[in-house]
């Protein structure tokens, strides 16, 4: 049985340090304009999957699912509502989990959300936490936080294929610039290279300018069965695949640290299932929670050969570039809240295909590839949007 | 004849000067250095204490003689800064060397004196038969007041011996203490930093001990200072020991190895066996030496000990030497200092 | 505070740098697992616990400079992935050398260290660090 998945309608909170929000309003704001957004009611969704990372540790509040649900006034209605985790990529597991329950037939609309509150610790206490995306008993137990990990990544990388800093630089450059035409970033000012080579270290190579900020956010997006949206007569973005795939948890056990085989699994996957080739994607949104991230990710997705996404950095990732990279922003200026990561990428996307992106739009924009990635690449998942 | 079948020591590689000390409290570096005889003292990074530096030594030890450790059945750790005020540092360093199940254990206390009372324990039994191996270690990270005379040599650093009768190379020929009730020095439970007397320390404590021990060990055996080869006391500074031993006639050429407070400070129940560590480094077959710990409150442990031909085969190379030890250092600044020793204390609630 | 047979329980693996060897591969392990990655269903009953030597090389290496509060007093400190010579990639610090000394490639030894502690009342975790040879 064959039976395409639309995103029919889509939405986000802002993006950043919103001291006056809590998780449940976050939650609940950026579901509400996702239904609005695609014109639907209560009595339409089918389910609702709330993609979260850390909230049963930052926030001390597990049982999501139940909880967007019920401040989405939706407990009476009795809707299932299931969280989903896959740590940093729980966004993008969520949408996965959503586009099988109606691939399967289970299920018609249903509703995703991803929200993550991350500036309710202060201090360096947050560190602790947000290093639980790693191996905490043998990395971060040790002394490791995510930033180590990407830093030691990006030595041997750089070292190993004559990497100047400059090129990862260049990756949050690139951010920034689109970042100031997203109204919902969090950091919309343009940043030089100088400014991104001087920031602050935070382990070296790797400076502050190379780190995704710690961010509080939610985003949602509508999906619907191809019946749907004939009977409704919707408009839409299809699902063109989804992939998932595993590496191991901790850096040190793989066969090459620079190498996320993770990202190469899924996107191989992705493509096979969406019948389409490299070259016709119109732009990338990656997983790029570190600027080295950004790199590997263009290499090991296949859109360039291992050492060589230097090349890339400077004009091919732009907005008017030959393969746009993070529209958005990506996850360095556009905000980095975990797991409403990888639904703000299809929220982006979707605009970006429906051609409601405003000033950051992309010409032509037809085919999408957008990469969610769990730790230090321990899972990543691939969607490809289109048509 | 039981005696050493191993040893091995460990000084941390932080030192601060004491012109660093003495420009923060007022004093006059020169008068300071001359006074207590002291170029510079080793101190602890964040992550050591005595549980560490004790696993070094031993490991250390272990690592110039292969011995099974389910050989080993006895590990005293003697300091007056165990991590834990309840919760033995000798476990921890039983599990860090792989000893098995069945073995004698405990901490022990006796000021800067514990590790020594260790070595006279654990010779105990193994000439009693009840052990084949045992551990004696001696190790502290120890404790000096900001701005008190202390701080200018409490330091950090650990030694660990291995006795048994077989395979020694140093044989303990007599070992006999003296002990007093004499407040010379004090920390009360739950005191951060300990309490001296001063001058009091000086004739009623250290020299009293210290002669009268030497003293006794050397009659008993019919010995006198002359027939030693090396002669290495406690050092709380490089002062005291020096002043014993020309009051018990000993030249410098005697006591001059196993004299380190100058360089590394006070590492308290560290102090005596390191000095005999240094003295194993250099020493040969044949080579007499007389071992005399002090510790406050108060009482001395006298060691009469004879190096052995087993010296000649064994690997001291494996492990760094005492003098290896003092010679990769980093120098630190006062502010390096107190962040090092908790003595500033940071916003965070858990570290 | 830190559970304390969670700590306890990975004590002897942290004390002493054991892991796990293959029996039907041959290839080492760290950290410790119960299945062989390569061999699967094969590797079941033949995953033997071995004691690494604790030499090593740097494989790559950061200086940390923003550290979860636990490390604080360290900071800057030297963050490394450590090949050690039966194979296995750890994630550990070097300590006692400055940022400058260490490169790539230089060959480090273990030291015993203290990890972590839970504040001043809780128990103190220690485990394996690495030092430049």
């Amino acid at each position: 049985m064959l039976n395409n998945v639309y995103i029919i309608g889509a939405g986000e909170t802002k993006f950043g340090e919103l001291w006056d929000k809590s998780l449940r309003n976050l939650a609940v704001e950026a579901g509400l304009k996702a239904i609005e957004n695609a014109g639907v009611y209560s009595k339409d969704i089918d389910a609702i999957y709330g993609a979260n990372g850390l909230a049963g540790t930052i926030n001390e509040q597990e049982n999501i699912g139940a909880l967007i649900a019920d401040f989405s006034g939706l407990s009476n209605e009795g809707i299932p509502a299931l969280r989903v985790e896959a740590s940093t990529a729980s966004g993008a597991a969520a949408v996965r989990e959503a586009y099988l329950s109606i691939k399967s037939g289970e299920y018609d609309l249903v509703v995703v959300g991803g929200v993550e509150k991350m500036t309710d610790i202060h201090g360096s206490s947050i560190l602790e936490k947000m290093s639980s995306i790693l191996d905490r008993e043998w990395e971060a137990f040790f002394g490791a936080t995510p930033a180590a990990m990407a830093a030691l990544i990006a030595r041997k990388y750089m070292n190993d294929f004559n990497v100047e800093k400059e090129a990862l630089s260049m990756f949050s450059v690139n951010d920034h610039l689109n970042a100031s035409k997203n109204p919902d970033a969090q950091y919309r000012n343009k940043l030089t290279l100088e400014q991104a080579m001087g920031a602050t270290p935070i382990a070296d190579p790797l400076n502050m300018m190379d780190c995704s900020p710690i961010s509080d956010g939610a985003a949602a997006i509508v999906l619907a069965s191809e019946n749907f949206v004939k009977k409704n007569k919707k408009e839409g973005v299809k699902i063109l695949s989804s992939a998932v795939a595993e590496d191991y948890l901790s850096v040190g056990s793989r066969e090459s640290i620079y190498t996320l085989n993770s990202a190469k699994l899924a996107a191989e996957k992705a493509f096979k299932k969406a019948g389409i080739k490299r070259d016709d994607i119109s732009f990338l949104e990656v997983h790029d929670s570190f600027s080295i991230y950004g790199l590997l990710e263009l290499e090991d997705l296949g859109f360039a050969e291992k050492g060589k996404a230097k090349n890339m950095v400077y004009d091919d990732i732009k907005l008017n570039g030959r393969l746009p990279v993070n529209p958005s922003g990506g996850l360095k200026a556009k905000g980095d809240p975990y797991g409403a990561v990888g639904i703000g990428q299809v929220v982006d996307a979707y605009k970006q295909l429906m051609e409601k992106a405003g000033e950051g739009q992309i010409k032509n924009a037809r085919y999408a590839l957008l990469h969610n990635m769990a730790g230090t690449g321990a899972s990543s998942i691939v969607h490809i949007l289109g048509e | 004849m039981s005696g050493i079948v191993s040893y091995g020591s460990y000084i941390p590689y932080y030192r601060i000067k004491p012109e660093e000390i003495a420009r923060i409290w007022g004093d006059e570096p020169e008068r300071m250095k001359k006074n207590l005889f002291i170029l510079s003292k080793s101190v602890p990074s964040p992550d050591e204490d005595v549980a560490s530096i004790s696993v070094e030594a031993a490991r250390n030890a272990l690592k110039r003689k292969d011995i099974n450790p389910e050989e080993i059945g006895a590990i005293y750790v003697g300091s007056e800064s165990h991590p834990y005020a309840v919760k033995p540092t000798a476990t921890i360093v039983a599990a860090a060397i792989g000893m098995p199940l069945e073995y004698f254990a405990a901490d022990y206390e006796f000021a800067c004196k514990a590790g020594t009372a260790g070595m006279q324990n654990v010779k105990a039994m193994v000439d009693s038969n009840y052990i084949k191996y045992g551990f004696a270690i001696g190790s502290d990270t120890s404790q000096g007041a900001p701005g008190d005379a202390l701080e200018y040599t409490a330091s950090a650093g650990g030694t660990a011996m291995l006795i048994g009768k077989d395979n020694v190379i140093a044989e303990i020929n007599d070992t006999l203490s003296v002990s007093t009730d004499t407040p010379d020095f004090w920390r009360r439970e739950g005191e951060p930093y300990p309490k001296h007397g001063e001058r009091f320390t000086g004739e009623p404590g250290y020299f009293k001990h210290v002669i009268a021990a030497s003293k006794a060990i050397m009659e008993r055996n019919d010995m006198k200072n002359s027939d030693y080869d090396y002669a290495v006391f406690h050092q709380p500074n490089g002062k005291f020991p020096t002043r014993a031993a020309k009051i018990l006639g000993f030249t410098e050429e005697q006591y001059k190895t196993g004299l380190l407070t100058p360089y590394i400070g006070n590492t308290y129940s560290g102090s005596m066996m390191t000095g005999l560590s240094a003295v194993l480094d250099e020493s040969k077959p044949g080579d007499r030496i007389l071992a005399v710990s002090f510790g406050s409150g108060a009482g001395s442990d006298a060691f009469d000990i004879t190096v052995t031909d087993k010296m000649k085969d064994y690997k001291r190379d494996n492990a760094p030497t005492v003098k290896k030890l003092i010679e990769k250092v980093k120098f630190i600044d006062y502010g390096m200092y107190t962040k090092f020793r908790k003595i500033i204390i940071t916003g965070d609630s858990v570290e | 505070m830190t559970e304390l047979s969670r700590i306890w329980r990975e004590t002897e693996y942290r004390y002493n740098l054991i892991g796990f060897k293959c029996n039907n591969c041959g290839r080492s392990y760290f950290p410790p697992r119960d299945i062989c990655p390569y061999c699967h269903r094969e590797s079941i009953g033949k995953m033997e616990k071995v004691k690494f030597s604790g030499n090593g090389e740097i494989l790559s290496y950061t200086t940390v400079h923003d550290a979860p509060p636990a490390f604080k007093r360290q900071v800057p400190y030297t963050l490394a992935l450590v090949k050690l010579d039966e194979g296995p990639v750890i994630t550990a610090q070097i300590v006692d050398c400055d940022p400058d000394e260490v490169n790539t490639g230089k060959k480090v030894h273990m030291v015993f260290r203290k990890i972590r502690e839970d504040g001043t009342n809780g128990v103190i975790e220690y485990g394996y660090k690495f030092r430049l040879n």
